[in-house]
């Protein structure tokens, strides 16, 4: 089974709507694929059209979501991209119930709007349950995990930080202290910059400040270590290097995002300081292939919004109105450019885990066995590091800030695709049908 | 309105949830961890969004589900892995 479309987006969070419904706007036929049931990626997740104006970002949402319904997209849910079949044809995996169907999908012009995850890093104790990623814990709590009178640290970098604490107080959690590891003097340069170039951020996060006015805010201050008998009872931390021990039910952890590299590097997109590199238009290094959202920086929904909408009249041949959004696109960059500079993390992080400390959860590969190894490519082959079911996305962004190593190029498939999908991929690799493909070096 | 409200087990013990509940939701709810590493950690729920493995359950006899990414269905049975 395959099918053509003129665009073909991949990731269907506000950069990937906004691309789609753009080109679609545009008269061409245009395919939107997620592998989540509903469009809205990280920011929107779980918002329905009738609820949304009563969130955060909901009128955005909203917006959007309509222009979408009345378009002509067709939208293709709960679908995976595992593989480039050919240069213009991707295989994707379609699960329905405990069915999954393999389709191949070819394309003139493609979006790759991926988007991020959080970056977990390694510390005495992180491995205890009860120890979440900040955004995780926010995903949980939306499905149902009950945070009234729950104990929470939140400790890490980044945004993300204030605004999961601040939706963790609202729904009735006791937050015991937020910890930020930048410095006082970056944070104040940075809230003074936004205050003046990005008013509505700086408003945003002045408002999950007082809603969290209750709790301690220290800058300067990071995790040491967790502890506690089968599940996180305390937290140690460092605020301008004095330790304190708090005791606590949940500690979240932010250190801020990466993106999603995997099918950027699979297509063999050029990767600069760890994002894809693109051009004024929002294309990669390959032509054709569009790099839009968190994957050119991490910059959040407006960001995502604006290159989309460049993206999607590029790829409809509409270049004049790519170019008139370049003021907007320019200033949304700079912005991720100053969230980078402000919450880099310290080198103080590089020396939290101790030998034993487990940086590969799924095989259990400690710090002293890693710091042993010279590249990524060694520690897989020595210690199984990144082999496991996660495939490397918790301990490769760990990894890399760690012991400096680049992470490996991607490997079809990209995750979790099934046997019948590899056996097809085989099949074609020895008749030799995809020897052509630009994709990395494998 | 009250929401709809599931029985589930969780190792044999009987836990009710609200409809919509995912299942790592009810594993931490009923203090349970998913699964246990290969050198014999309990492990629980870490990204909440299907990338790090450590949610992985049993369902109904089918090992190997991520509880984040599965809502709870009434006599559902989940076991530790
Ligand atoms: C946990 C978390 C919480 C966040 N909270 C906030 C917040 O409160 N405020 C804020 O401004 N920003 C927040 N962000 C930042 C967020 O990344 C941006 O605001 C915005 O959502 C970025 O949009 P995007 O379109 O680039 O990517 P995303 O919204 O990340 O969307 C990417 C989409 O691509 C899909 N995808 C990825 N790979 C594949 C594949 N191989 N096959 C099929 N589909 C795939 C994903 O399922 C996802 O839906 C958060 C990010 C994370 C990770
Ligand atoms: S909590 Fe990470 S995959 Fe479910």
């Amino acid at each position: 089974m395959s099918a053509h479309f003129d665009i073909f987006v991949a990731g269907a969070g506000p950069g990937g709507i906004a691309a789609a419904v753009t080109a679609a706007e545009s008269g061409k036929r245009v395919c939107l694929l997620d592998a989540n049931p509903t469009p809205g990626g990280q920011i929107w997740r779980g918002l329905r059209l009738e609820t949304a104006r009563n969130y955060p970002h909901g009128a955005e949402f909203a917006a959007w979501q309509s222009r979408l319904a009345a378009s002509s997209v067709e939208i293709l849910p709960n679908t995976q991209v595992v593989d480039q079949a050919a240069p213009n044809r991707l295989r994707v995996e379609l699960e329905s119930g405990s069915e999954t169907q393999t389709t191949d999908i070819e394309f003139n012009r493609l979006i790759l709007a991926t988007g991020a995850r959080e970056r977990f890093l390694p510390f005495p104790g992180w491995t205890l349950p009860g120890v979440m990623g900040a955004g995780g814990a926010q995903a949980l709590v939306k499905s149902g995990l009950d945070p009234r009178g729950k104990r929470v640290v939140l400790a890490g970098t980044g945004p993300l930080l204030l605004a999961v604490a601040a939706s963790f107080a609202r729904a009735g959690a006791k937050i015991e202290g937020i910890f930020e590891q930048a410095p006082l003097s970056r944070l104040a340069s940075f809230a003074l910059r936004t205050m003046l170039t990005h008013p509505g951020k700086f408003t945003e996060g002045a408002r999950y400040r007082l809603k969290t006015l209750s709790a301690a805010y220290r800058c300067n201050s990071w995790v040491k270590r967790a502890e506690g008998r089968g599940r996180v009872e305390s937290v140690t931390v460092t605020i301008a290097g004095k330790e304190r021990t708090i005791p606590c039910d949940w500690l979240a952890c932010a250190w801020h995002l990466v993106p999603n590299l995997d099918l950027p590097r699979l297509i063999g997109c050029k990767i600069d300081s760890g994002y894809v590199a693109v051009d004024a238009l929002q294309q990669s290094s390959i032509p054709n292939v569009f790099c839009i959202g968190e994957l050119t920086g991490i910059g959040g929904l407006e960001k995502a919004l604006i290159e989309g909408q460049i993206a999607g009249h590029a790829a409809a041949n509409r270049e004049a109105e790519a170019r008139a959004l370049a003021p907007h696109r320019r200033s949304q960059q700079n912005f991720a450019q100053q969230l980078d500079q402000t919450f880099a993390l310290r080198p103080e992080l590089r020396t939290l885990p101790t030998g034993q400390t487990i940086v590969c959860r799924c095989e259990d590969v400690r710090h002293s066995a890693l710091a042993a190894c010279t590249s990524w490519r060694q520690a897989k082959l020595h210690t199984r590091c990144g082999m496991g079911p996660c495939q490397g996305r918790i301990c490769g962004p760990a990894a890399e800030f760690l012991y400096n190593w680049q992470s490996a190029d991607s490997r079809p498939p990209i995750f979790p695709a099934r046997v019948s999908t590899l056996a097809a991929s085989a099949d074609e690799a020895s008749a030799g049908q995809i020897t052509q493909c630009p994709t990395a070096s494998r | 309105m009250q929401p709809e409200v599931l029985s589930i087990t969780i190792n044999g013990k009987p836990l009710s949830v609200p409809a919509g509940t995912s299942v790592a939701a009810a594993m931490l709810m009923a203090g349970e961890p998913c699964r246990h590493s290969v050198t014999g950690e309990p492990r629980a729920p870490l990204c909440g969004m299907g990338i790090c493995m450590e949610c992985r359950v049993t369902v109904n006899g089918l090992p190997h589900q991520r509880s984040c990414q599965l809502l709870c269905a009434s006599g559902m049975e989940v076991v530790t892995e």
